[in-house]
């Protein structure tokens, strides 16, 4: 019998999708009653939405003005004496989870799966390496806790229409005051996020400018899509960096990816992988992006951008 | 003075197509070429960025693998470490080891930044910051675009999935760079040859009183299912019916 602890993530009010994708993945652990766990300064709305998530048997609530803003020093202790109950840790494999859980495992002394892209049994998990060139299938030891971060691409969002009572703890575990919140400068928008959109429209470096990004960004508006970017278009600035898409980015599974003016570095393409159809618009016939595209359309982006608003406007 | 310890890792080249072995064991390393992590690289620029600022006196280069590694930390000393050390053992190197590896040099050398890359491009998992981080009880700054020291603290600006965070840590600490920190610097030819001359420890891991087995076993590395060809289209048009048909747009 596995229990299973899946850390939220979430922003104070909203839990992160992430988070739903991981409790798919823990209820593929054989014999596994999963729990979420929800660390914040007022936990009830995020646990609220928690327990609705399907296949969910409890919630649990550490509620402390010190865990107002997800830092991991401070939220790693208090996830080590929460787990004393648990033979299972995860998180989503996003910024906030690679940020925590390695410290949690090293405060417990064991090794840590990162990315776990499918469950092959209780221990037993496969996940990307090499940017995802070599698939590698490790066995964790059955008798020590398990913890893993989960790769959110390779996992439904679990359904809602759960109703899992919800349990407010208090931890002793001490937290440390050696590392303090500042601010985040999140882009306040509209559009889509990224990380969970169903459709994603990217652009590179072949935009050649930040004002020429914004014809990604129309086109994006038009088709109701999330704006993604490659590493080269980040880099060059015409693009911020929660924009990135692919190995050190953000790896992303939507329906309908459109990559354009993107060649498709190895790095990129491992970000995209599991999109259900992926376009590729580029004007060098040979670049490797159209290896993995379903719908490839070799010309000048400048040219076609506006057609296909056009159309897409009939 | 401040002494700023940076991880150095020996990594197939990033512009290596990464082939894995027919029966399974592993991924072709034999004639492949070895090059130092490219986060290492921006962390060892940053810490040489911090030192020509005044801010710190000694950057240190570590590293944790085969004997070979020492190709990487002569280039780590190319670059403008004052020192290396190699900790080396025949074993693959988990991210725990590694940690545990690094906590050892910490404890002798008392630094007061630790700087790694956030994740290493051959098994990906960014794990050694935070728990080099954990193990020594200090504070952790991951994906950083941004290091200010100011005294006994240093602010970071961090790369997350909303935008950019800002923390506060006290010092000493451990930070992972992340892409966008800086740009690492080329080495010039005369800086290779002084960098023969500079000292290079190698150390035993055993002799730490550590051991590297893995704590994960590695049962089977396969390549990716590929994705199934698509078709070329010739115009827009053709390109709109064809997502039509998806329903993918209306």
């Amino acid at each position: 019998m596995s229990k299973i602890l899946v850390i939220a993530e979430h922003d104070g009010k909203k839990l992160n999708q992430a988070t739903a994708r991981c409790v798919t993945c823990a209820r593929q652990i054989p014999g596994g009653a999963v729990t979420v766990a929800v660390f914040a300064a007022d936990p009830a709305a995020v646990a609220a939405q928690a327990a609705q998530l399907a296949g969910v048997q409890e919630v649990v609530t550490v509620a402390a003005a010190h865990n107002a803003n997800a830092l991991a020093a401070v939220l790693a202790p208090q996830v080590v004496a929460l787990a004393a109950d648990y033979s299972h840790v995860l998180a989503a494999s996003t910024a906030f989870g690679k940020d925590l859980l390695p410290r949690v495992a090293a405060l417990l002394g064991v090794p840590q799966i990162s990315d776990a892209m499918s469950v092959e049994g209780a221990h037993k998990f496969k996940r990307p390496t090499y940017a995802g060139n070599a698939i590698v299938t490790l066995e964790a030891p059955a008798d020590r806790k398990l913890v893993a971060t989960v790769r959110s691409a390779s996992f439904e969002a679990a359904a809602g229409g759960g109703s899992a009572p919800v349990r407010a703890v208090t931890l002793a575990a001490a937290v440390p005051s050696h590392t303090r919140f500042v601010s985040i400068s999140a882009a306040t928008s509209d559009r889509p996020d990224l990380a969970s959109a169903p459709k994603v429209v990217s652009g590179g470096r072949a935009l050649a400018s930040k004002e020429n990004f914004d014809l990604i960004f129309k086109l994006a508006e038009k088709m109701g899509a999330a704006v993604g970017a490659s590493r080269a278009a980040v880099d060059a600035g015409y693009a911020p960096n929660e924009l990135q898409v692919g190995q050190t980015g953000k790896i992303i599974a939507p329906e309908l990816y459109v990559a354009i003016g993107i060649s498709g570095a190895i790095q990129h393409l491992t970000g995209i992988k599991d999109a259900k159809t992926i376009v590729a618009i580029n004007k060098d016939a040979e670049a490797p992006i159209f290896e993995v595209a379903d719908l490839g359309l070799v010309g000048d982006l400048f040219q076609i951008i506006p057609e296909l608003e056009k159309a897409l406007a009939k | 003075m401040r002494k700023i310890l940076v991880g150095v890792k020996r990594v197939v080249d990033y512009n290596v197509r990464v082939r894995v072995k027919p029966d399974g064991s592993g991924v072709i390393t034999d004639g492949v070429k070895m090059s130092v992590n490219p986060f290492d690289e921006i962390a060892l620029e940053e810490a040489l960025r911090i030192k020509e600022r005044g801010e710190a006196a000694e950057v240190i280069a570590v590293s944790v693998g085969p004997d070979d590694a020492q190709q990487q930390l002569r280039t780590a000393l190319a670059m403008g470490a004052d020192r290396a050390i190699l900790v080396k053992t025949a074993e693959l190197v988990e991210p725990l080891t590694a940690a545990r590896v690094l906590l050892k040099v910490v404890e002798k050398e008392q630094p007061e930044l630790v700087i790694v890359g956030k994740q290493a491009i051959d098994d990906d998992a960014a794990q050694t910051a935070p728990m080099l981080a954990a193990l020594w009880d200090r504070p952790q700054a991951t994906f950083c675009s941004k290091i200010e020291i100011q005294g006994g603290s240093a602010r970071v600006t961090r790369e997350v999935d909303a935008g950019l965070e800002t923390i506060e840590v006290d010092l000493p600490a451990v930070f992972s760079a992340d892409l966008r920190l800086n740009e690492p610097r080329y080495v010039k030819l005369p800086d290779i040859m002084k960098a023969k001359k500079k000292p290079l420890d190698v150390i035993e891991l055993g002799s730490l009183g550590l051991s590297a087995e893995p704590g994960l076993k590695p049962v089977l590395t396969e390549p990716p299912k590929p994705r199934s060809k698509g078709v070329m289209v010739k115009d827009v048009a053709e390109l709109v019916d064809a997502l039509k048909k998806k329903g993918l747009v209306s």
